[in-house]
């Protein structure tokens, strides 16, 4: 074993065998996988959750928890869902493909990047077991605005606390890693706006990253000192403010969401033009579009806190601000329709969640538009239909993304071609899973269900039904999704080096499986 | 080698850049003061005495509704002794409220007004008020707390109606009696 691992002088060796290898592993295949994993792990139990919270809601009345539990589902859920799921999945993602896609060996930092994985199983088993405690897990919803999550939290809320703290070092890090690449790792020719546009989004994401991962890190040690050591940063008595709590809070949360959807947009924008076989409609303004979107998420956070009671014009100002980033969007949908435009289109799965990933995420955008109108927001406000939303923008638009990118690139990662049959299967029950699932939820949202209760008034019955079997159809079938990814793990369907017919990227010229050290010599970029 | 070193000018800077949002996180919070004192925004009043006089403006008066609110926590009554006042901008009035410590322990009180409309609160001028300073009362004491306030002819004409409201806080952890027992420990 050890004389395994010490004669690495030709630099072509295999991966060390058994638990250790991926322990200690440096590599950005292998750290990449395990991010993926974990996320999968994390969209399983944050799903069960998920599926713990419709099963409360398919009729009116208690049932099956109490109260207290649902408030701690539905915290638990957010918080894993946005920080275990999709940010560590899209992390994997780069992790695999960045260094890939600039003809680059490795990452620029290594082992900074097993660090910043490795970190992740802590900051997640601590808050995971905070369930286990007297106290119960955090149950102020995924925003923990203060004074819940402070004067009125359960004493697990100081576990949560440092369950952030690690997710953010974490996340950190990875942005550190990625920048660093990319600045510095490209193979010569490979110029900015040459580019794979997966790249172009993640830089800029991990730019997001570095900018406001820091504030979140912020808000909670003010959160931290609140409760254990005397300060008043939201206690009003000592001269604080909670709704300062919501400024902070936002001023990381949104550029959060775009940290959350921009690599999406990359990944989509890697699958259209391969099955439409025509290159990017327009691939400067879609860099452009991401800067501005960047540039729009650091200036409309208080869109969030419309009904706190903001003065007019701070109203208006975040009212405008907002519905201007439909501008830079509108540029991204018509970009990819255009790219389609009397292409020669094959439906493959990956191109199947991608083109359900543009018109499902343009709903999502638009309710997203409404819920920008500040006065029609007051109606709006905390009820279903920003649940459908979010949710709306999140699920067909960034897991959708996520899984799309999964089939899309699984036959360079191990080598197989997945079952075309089964993928199918996967996306049509996603697909109308997903929406069965949350577009009633637009209807009783507007009708004025609250989000986060356990108990509706009868009204909302039918479609809260409805909306619970949705959940259960889409919960079930990502199981479908496991047994596809691991019968393409072990199945023997070898895939060709460049796997789609007009693929384009440095990544296709590698064999498949891609070897463990690619471009150890950096490739030509013409 | 040339690439390793630009991999770690990189990585410093950015590490850099996380730790200076890290700092920004905290200057929000005098920033987000300055800007609501500044703007008059979120109902923040001046915490100052005021003892310039001012024209009286005779060709009005504006209406000021006295409300007093107790945080959830905090187990004292509080009332206000007038629930609404007349004044001419720029002539000074003097209002009380009144508070009984209906515990049986030592409690220290701090009030935070609210002014609504948010708009009115850069021109109400005080030159004497219970919110200056942490109230404390004995077990079962009661005592009347004085406000005088004036508003300043410079206000908006439109504004006919002021509202102030008094919330008062439990702040017996937060007693500068507390803080220097803290400090001798």
């Amino acid at each position: 074993m050890t004389s395994v691992v010490t004669s690495h002088e030709d630099g072509h060796h295999g991966p060390a065998k058994g638990l250790m290898r991926w322990v200690l592993t440096t590599n950005h295949k292998d750290i990449g996988t395990m991010y993926l994993w974990f996320s999968f792990t994390m969209l399983l139990i944050g799903g069960a959750m998920a599926l713990i919270i419709r099963a409360e809601l398919f009729e009116p009345g208690m049932q099956l928890i109490e109260p207290e539990f649902f408030n701690q589902m539905t915290t638990m859920h957010g918080l894993i869902m946005v920080f275990g799921a999709i940010m560590p999945a899209f992390v994997g993602l780069a992790n695999w493909l960045v260094p890939m896609m600039v003809g680059a060996p490795d990452m620029a930092l290594p082992r900074m990047n097993n660090l910043s994985f490795w970190i992740l199983p802590f900051a997640f088993g601590m808050l995971i077991l905070t369930l286990f405690s007297e106290a119960g897990a955090p149950n102020f919803g995924w925003t923990f605005y203060a004074p819940l999550s402070t004067t009125y939290a359960p004493s697990s809320v100081t576990f949560f606390i440092f369950g952030v703290h690690l997710m953010g070092i974490s996340s950190i890090m990875g942005a550190i890693n990625i920048i660093a690449t990319i600045l510095n790792m490209r193979a010569p020719g490979m110029t900015l706006m040459k580019m794979p546009l997966f790249v172009w989004t993640w830089l800029i994401t991990a730019y997001l990253l570095i900018a406001v991962m820091p504030v979140l890190a912020g808000v909670v040690t003010m959160m931290l000192m609140d409760i254990h050591f005397g300060t008043s940063f939201f206690n009003a008595a000592g001269g604080g403010d909670p709704v300062l709590f919501q400024h902070v809070f936002w001023f990381f949360g949104h550029p959060e969401v775009y940290i959350m959807i921009l690599p999406a947009f990359g990944i989509v924008s890697q699958i259209i033009p391969t099955f439409a076989r025509k290159p990017l409609f327009g691939y400067a303004s879609m860099v452009y579009a991401t800067a501005s979107i960047a540039f729009l998420s650091f200036i409309v956070w208080a869109h969030h806190m419309f009904t706190v009671g903001l003065p007019l014009a701070t109203e208006l100002f975040f009212m405008y601000a907002t519905m201007l980033i439909a501008i830079p969007t509108g540029v991204k949908v018509f970009n990819w329709v255009s790219t389609m435009f009397r292409g020669s289109m094959t439906f493959e799965t990956p191109m199947l969640f991608a083109l359900a990933f543009v018109v499902l995420f343009t709903i999502g955008g638009f309710s997203g538009l409404m819920l920008a109108i500040a006065p029609a927001d007051f109606q709006y406000h905390d009820t279903y239909f920003v649940v459908a939303h979010f949710h709306y923008v999140l699920v067909p638009g960034a897991l959708f993304a996520i899984i799309a990118g999964v089939y899309y690139w699984i036959p360079k990662w191990c080598g197989n071609y997945y079952n075309e049959t089964l993928g199918k299967w996967h996306f049509w029950l996603s697909f109308i899973g997903v929406n069965i699932t949350f577009f009633p939820m637009h209807f009783v949202g507007l009708a004025g269900m609250p989000r986060r209760i356990p108990d509706y008034a009868l009204q909302f019955a039918d479609f809260n039904a409805v909306a619970s079997v949705g959940a259960f159809i889409f919960g079930f079938s990502q199981l479908l999704f496991l047994y596809i990814v691991i019968t393409t793990i072990r199945g023997n369907n070898k895939a060709s080096a460049e796997v789609w017919e007009g693929a384009e990227g440095l990544e296709w010229t590698l064999e498949s499986p891609a070897p463990y050290h690619s471009f150890s010599e950096p490739p030509e970029v013409k | 080698m040339q690439a390793q070193s630009s991999v770690v000018k990189s990585s410093l800077r950015l590490t850099l850049a996380a730790v200076l949002m890290f700092g920004f996180g905290f200057a929000m919070v005098p920033l987000y003061d300055i800007f609501c004192e500044i703007t008059g925004l979120n109902g923040k009043v001046q915490q100052s005495v005021i003892t310039t006089d001012m024209q009286v403006d005779r060709s009005r008066l504006v209406k000021v509704q006295l409300i007093a609110a107790n945080n959830a926590e905090m187990p004292w009554r509080f009332t206000s002794l007038q629930d609404e006042v007349e004044l001419h901008p720029g002539d000074w009035k003097q209002v009380g409220f009144w508070a009984a410590n209906v515990t049986d322990n030592y409690m220290v009180s701090q009030s935070v007004p609210s002014i609504t409309p948010a708009r009115a609160a850069q021109y109400i001028e005080k030159r004497e008020c219970f919110c200056f300073q942490q109230q404390p009362l004995e077990a079962g004491e009661s005592k009347q707390m004085n406000l005088v306030f004036t508003i300043s002819p410079d206000m908006p004409d439109d504004i006919h109606t002021v509202s102030m409201v008094y919330t008062l806080f439990d702040a017996s952890a937060y007693s500068e009696a507390n803080k220097l027992v803290a400090r001798v420990d």
